[in-house]
């Protein structure tokens, strides 16, 4: 596969790969300890509303699809603070809503030739050099903030009720980590696609979650799982001609199943042995 | 001591039209062990969150130490229910116990030596310490909560708030949490909220019922007439374990 590194398209990838999986693995910790799941599910698929809203108005990619998942997200986090018994409700609303408006604004666009498969699973070959630097930017703000607000979003995910008592600003952080949702979205849909950014969010943290005593051990451990499914997903992709994201999810579907599995055997083993 | 610490007047508090809470008139004073106690669904849980700053009022003022609870959250410690104690979660008995320490109105969230030194000392208070790089949820229950009360001890706090904390303890420990909280009443205002009347024992100085209304009363005056408007049925008081309390005649 080395011999593939001579390409820039290849070098790009996976370049890409690791700065996307890298902040899966930080903001995917966030989402699955906080159980917002489903709330980063609904903010990826109507995201697919702002890459039609971005061609639709000749904007380029990044801006329409930022735009547009930054006010999604902050309606849905609105109202789930707001209606908690018909928030779940409301995200499927707005990911079918969505998802289906970015499908028609491309139906209207005529003579606009958009590959949509590209969007929903990913062209982490097609990443220009350009994009790399906007995604690097992205990392590192994300990172950064993450960094800063650390103690604060560890209080507000263990016992938000008792943060909120001690005086950290729940609410304010609660649509800061929204929004970050939001960026991490509209880079990682270039590695994975929208149809897969839920598993590189959750696949690694639930792994992760397992082995690890501290909040900050949770993310390092993920975005280096997610780096690791990213890597050898993608020479796996190469190697066997297969679509890369899905070749991404299997490959982190197949480390699941296989921690599991190990857990599973040696609990067994442990309940034999103790009696 | 003259000055009531806390102080609600005339608090109404209302969730979907529903009145919840009305006329709420009450006075803590400094070094009380309060008993707060009702039905469920009476209002107790509301009470001791608009204490706390936690709920605003519709009508009615609610001081402690003449500010809003907002404002003095810092020398208010808090022991929920252990209900929303997530299991999975991964995080120490250290860093729990460490978020009593926080505080508003700093840029930077960073746990300082102070506040180690302060999670070390609750922690050891609460013979806990020997668990503290343990993960929260290989504990026990009862273990769960001595963290949970070393994490409010931790922000060295004048007032202690308890969120029925019997609940899902059995005889023997309930004796010696309330055996706990008397010595930690040397020092701190005690106030526990419990549906259980347990709850009444020798400890408690000051009984309060609510049932949508609110009812102070000092704990050596109370009557079977008192608990049975406070629950609105025939209430029968039963005291166990040593000390029990010696009712008045009825």
């Amino acid at each position: 596969m080395l011999e593939a590194f001579q390409f820039e398209f290849m070098r790009n990838a996976v370049l890409a790969g690791i700065m996307a999986s890298a902040i899966c693995g930080v903001i995917g910790t966030l989402v699955v300890v906080n159980r917002i799941v489903f709330l980063a599910g609904g903010i990826a698929h109507a995201a697919y509303g702002g890459i039609g809203l971005a061609f639709f108005l000749g904007l380029p990619y990044f801006v329409g699809i930022f735009g547009f998942s930054i006010l999604a997200s902050m309606i849905m986090a609105a109202i789930t603070l707001k209606e908690k018994n018909r928030a779940d409700t409301f995200i499927g609303v707005v990911w079918a809503v969505g998802m289906a408006l970015g499908v028609i604004l491309l139906d209207i666009k005529e003579g606009y030739n958009v590959d949509l498969m590209s969007y929903l699973f990913g062209s982490i070959l097609t990443v220009p050099s350009s994009e790399l630097y906007v995604m690097g930017c992205l990392s590192l703000f994300i990172v950064i903030i993450v960094g800063f607000y650390y103690h604060d979003f560890l209080a507000m995910s263990y016992d938000q009720e008792f943060a909120q008592l001690r005086g950290v600003s729940v609410k304010p952080l609660y649509f800061l980590l929204i929004g970050m949702i939001a960026l991490s979205v509209v880079m990682v849909i270039k590695v994975v696609g929208l149809i897969l950014i839920i598993a590189l969010l959750t696949i690694p943290p639930f792994i992760a979650e397992r082995y690890t005593n501290s909040l900050l051990q949770m993310m390092l451990f993920s975005a280096l799982l997610s780096i690791i499914f990213s890597l050898v997903g993608l020479w796996l992709s190469y190697h066997l001609n297969l679509t890369s994201g899905a070749t991404i999810i299997m490959t982190a579907a197949a480390v699941f199943f296989l921690s599991f599995l190990i857990d599973h055997i040696r609990s067994r083993f442990k309940r034999h042995t103790g009696e | 001591m003259d000055t009531p610490i806390i102080e609600l007047k005339n608090v109404v508090f209302s969730y979907n039209h529903h009145a919840i809470l009305k006329d709420v008139n009450m006075k803590v004073y400094a070094n009380d062990f309060i008993a707060v106690i009702g039905p469920n669904g009476g209002g107790k849980t509301t009470l001791l969150k608009i204490m706390l700053g936690l709920l605003p009022v519709g009508h009615g003022s609610v001081r402690i130490y003449g500010q809003k609870p907002q404002n003095v959250s810092h020398r208010i410690g808090y022991v929920p229910q252990n209900v929303h104690a997530n299991k999975n979660f991964p995080i120490s008995v250290m860093d729990v116990v460490l978020m009593g320490c926080l505080r508003s109105g700093r840029i930077w969230t960073h746990p300082t030596k102070m506040d180690r030194n302060s999670a070390q000392e609750a922690l050891e208070k609460m013979e806990m310490l020997k668990y503290h790089k343990r993960r929260i949820g290989e504990l026990s229950g009862g273990q769960r909560q001595r963290v949970f009360i070393a994490r409010a001890l931790a922000g060295k706090p004048e007032i202690l708030f308890f969120d029925e904390p019997t609940a899902s303890v059995d005889t023997h420990g309930q004796t010696e949490l309330y055996s706990l909280l008397k010595d930690l009443n040397k020092n701190v205002t005690i106030l526990v909220v419990s549906h259980d009347l347990m709850v009444v024992s020798s400890y408690v100085k000051t009984v309060i019922c609510v049932n949508q209304c609110v009812h102070q009363h000092d704990a050596a005056e109370m009557t079977q007439e008192m608990l049975d408007m406070a629950y609105q049925c025939p209430v029968e008081l039963i005291a166990h374990g040593l000390p029990h309390r010696v009712l008045g005649d009825h």
